[in-house]
């Protein structure tokens, strides 16, 4: 894991001001990213993790420092990043074919490509039967598949994920992680991917970045060399979820203070 | 319930148990002759002049006209097919003129800030209230009629669409900027579908405002159409026609409600929880 950085983070910081009070979401970000990595932002809520990845999605520009990709600064959204929402955004207008489409269309591909590669990925992620149903009648982990396929279709060299999976049963997630792992092997795609589930971060990731609560800075970084697939039961994974929980716990405590010091903030 | 009368059925007769006990009630007191019948005739006097409403006025003559044509010489066909060409027209007007600025309107700050005062100031003006501005403008006839349905249509489908627009939930934004859409097509793919369920919702509270406007109009600009018959009919003291025009006016309605309700089902298919209503 050498050579240029695919996502160079560099002195990242954002302030938000609401109602004349400033709060500080991120606060001396530096981070390199390299081709190929996994990486799990993990942190309780309101710790800037998806602060962060909304910079590097081109949502919001940070206050200062900054973000580049391959080279190039980030000044707005592009197809070279897909994202991945928790709450799928798949528009519901479309039918599962026509939302895999529609970056395809936007990029002008012939009628032809676009059927040949929706078809690929509808088998990849077992879509097939639901090619014409809309959003509103497939489950949650359904959505997050057709969202995942969405994104897939453009190829996009990196794929930033916020808290995809957070919304599903257990079961449905543990599926698609597997999933996912096996779509990041074999694409070999640069994935951030933001959670607050310590166990999720240590099934997938290379590096877990753990982040503090207000101001959102990195608190460290913790590379994960366990092979894959990983066993959550096994003695390794278990002291690394020790290790995380007293990190994660110590930023939760904060921010259960925080709540209850400032009961009318939001 | 057993197979010969099943629930569905008993639901229906039961809707049917409240208007048939008040019909009852009429006919009793008007061939009672506790009513005047000329303030309210008889339902069954009002089932005959609809009747008499309907049908054909001559006797069928091959030699001017043809079966179908005779058969449709009615009346109240002419009546009818007068207003609702009233409300087709009108409705149409307002929406081609409402729809292009109420999306621009949504979709650009700018254009709102210059629109809206005054818009705000003319939409509660009812649209009856430009029935003498509408005849001193464009006379009597068709003309006035319809500038006050485009009116009536207008400002419902207006601020539904800007609402619309407005209300684009803020993640197929970002989702499809993510994607690399470009202006138009975030304008015509996301935001204009995503806007629909209000835009068909503003459309169906214009096409009952227009109808609505149609009959009131009638009563003053034209000399056809439902409106007109049942203020003629008051002219001669013709209660039962007044009430048999009154309910072809509600069939109407009815029937442009349904119609409005089918094509929002069919168009919003996608839409989560219509299959219900």
């Amino acid at each position: 894991m050498t050579g240029r950085p695919h996502i160079q983070i560099s002195k990242v910081s954002k302030i938000f001001s609401t109602g004349g009070r400033e709060v500080i979401a991120l606060e001396d970000i530096n981070l390199d990213v390299q081709p190929g990595e996994f990486i799990c932002l993990l942190g309780p809520s309101g710790c800037g993790k998806s602060t962060l990845l909304n910079a590097v999605a081109g949502f919001s520009s940070p206050t200062s420092g900054t973000i580049t990709v391959s080279g190039q600064s980030v000044r707005e959204p592009g197809p070279d990043r897909g994202m991945v929402f928790q709450e799928y955004a798949l528009f519901p207008w479309m039918t599962v074919e026509k939302n895999i489409a529609f970056g395809l269309e936007i990029k002008k591909l012939p009628g032809t490509k676009i059927r040949e590669k929706v078809g690929a990925l509808l088998d990849m992620l077992n879509l097939q039967d639901f090619r014409d149903r809309y959003p509103k009648d497939l489950s949650g982990g359904m959505r997050q598949r057709v969202a995942i396929a969405r994104v897939l279709a453009l190829d996009s060299p990196i794929m930033l994920m916020d808290e995809p999976f957070g919304a599903l049963d257990s079961l449905t997630r543990r599926n698609l992680q597997d999933e996912l792992l096996r779509i990041w092997m074999e694409f070999r795609k640069t994935i951030i991917f933001v959670t607050h589930s310590i166990e999720e971060s240590i099934y997938l990731a290379d590096r877990i970045v753990v982040m503090t609560y207000r101001p959102g800075k990195i608190k460290k970084v913790v590379s994960v060399t366990m092979a894959r697939p990983r066993d959550p039961s096994s003695v390794e994974f278990n002291d690394l979820k020790k290790e995380l929980s007293l990190l994660v716990m110590e930023e939760q405590s904060r921010h259960n203070q925080e709540q209850t010091r400032l009961p009318t903030a939001e | 319930m057993n197979k010969f009368f099943p629930a569905k059925v008993f639901d229906r007769l039961q809707g049917l148990l409240v208007p048939v006990l008040l019909l009852a009630l009429w006919q009793y007191l008007s061939s009672q002759a506790i009513i005047n019948p000329q303030i309210l005739p008889a339902p069954t006097a009002v089932i005959a002049k609809w009747w008499e409403y309907l049908l054909p006025t001559e006797a069928f003559d091959p030699a001017k006209s043809g079966y179908l044509a005779w058969f449709f010489s009615g009346e109240m066909i002419r009546d009818a097919y007068a207003s609702l060409y009233r409300v087709a027209v009108g409705f149409f007007i307002g929406g081609i003129l409402a729809l292009p600025l109420g999306l621009m309107m949504g979709a650009n700050d700018r254009i709102y800030k210059l629109f809206n005062p005054l818009i705000q100031v003319l939409r509660p003006i009812p649209p009856i209230a430009f029935i003498p501005l509408s005849i001193l403008w464009f006379g009597l006839g068709n003309p006035p009629a319809i500038f006050l349905i485009v009116l009536g249509a207008f400002f419902p489908i207006l601020m539904n669409t800007i609402a619309g627009v407005r209300h684009v939930d803020g993640i197929y934004i970002r989702a499809a900027r993510s994607l690399g859409a470009s202006q138009t097509t975030m304008f015509l793919r996301v935001m204009l579908p995503a806007a629909t369920p209000y835009i068909l919702t503003g459309a169906r509270i214009g096409v009952g405002t227009a109808f609505i406007v149609v009959i009131v109009a009638e009563m003053i600009a034209v000399n056809n159409g439902l409106g007109y018959r049942i203020l003629e009919a008051r002219e001669f003291f013709w209660s039962d026609k007044i009430i048999a025009g009154m309910f072809t006016i509600g069939l109407l309605g009815l029937a442009i409600d349904t119609g409005m309700n089918r094509l929002n089902n069919y168009l919003l298919k996608w839409h989560r929880g219509i299959e219900n209503k």
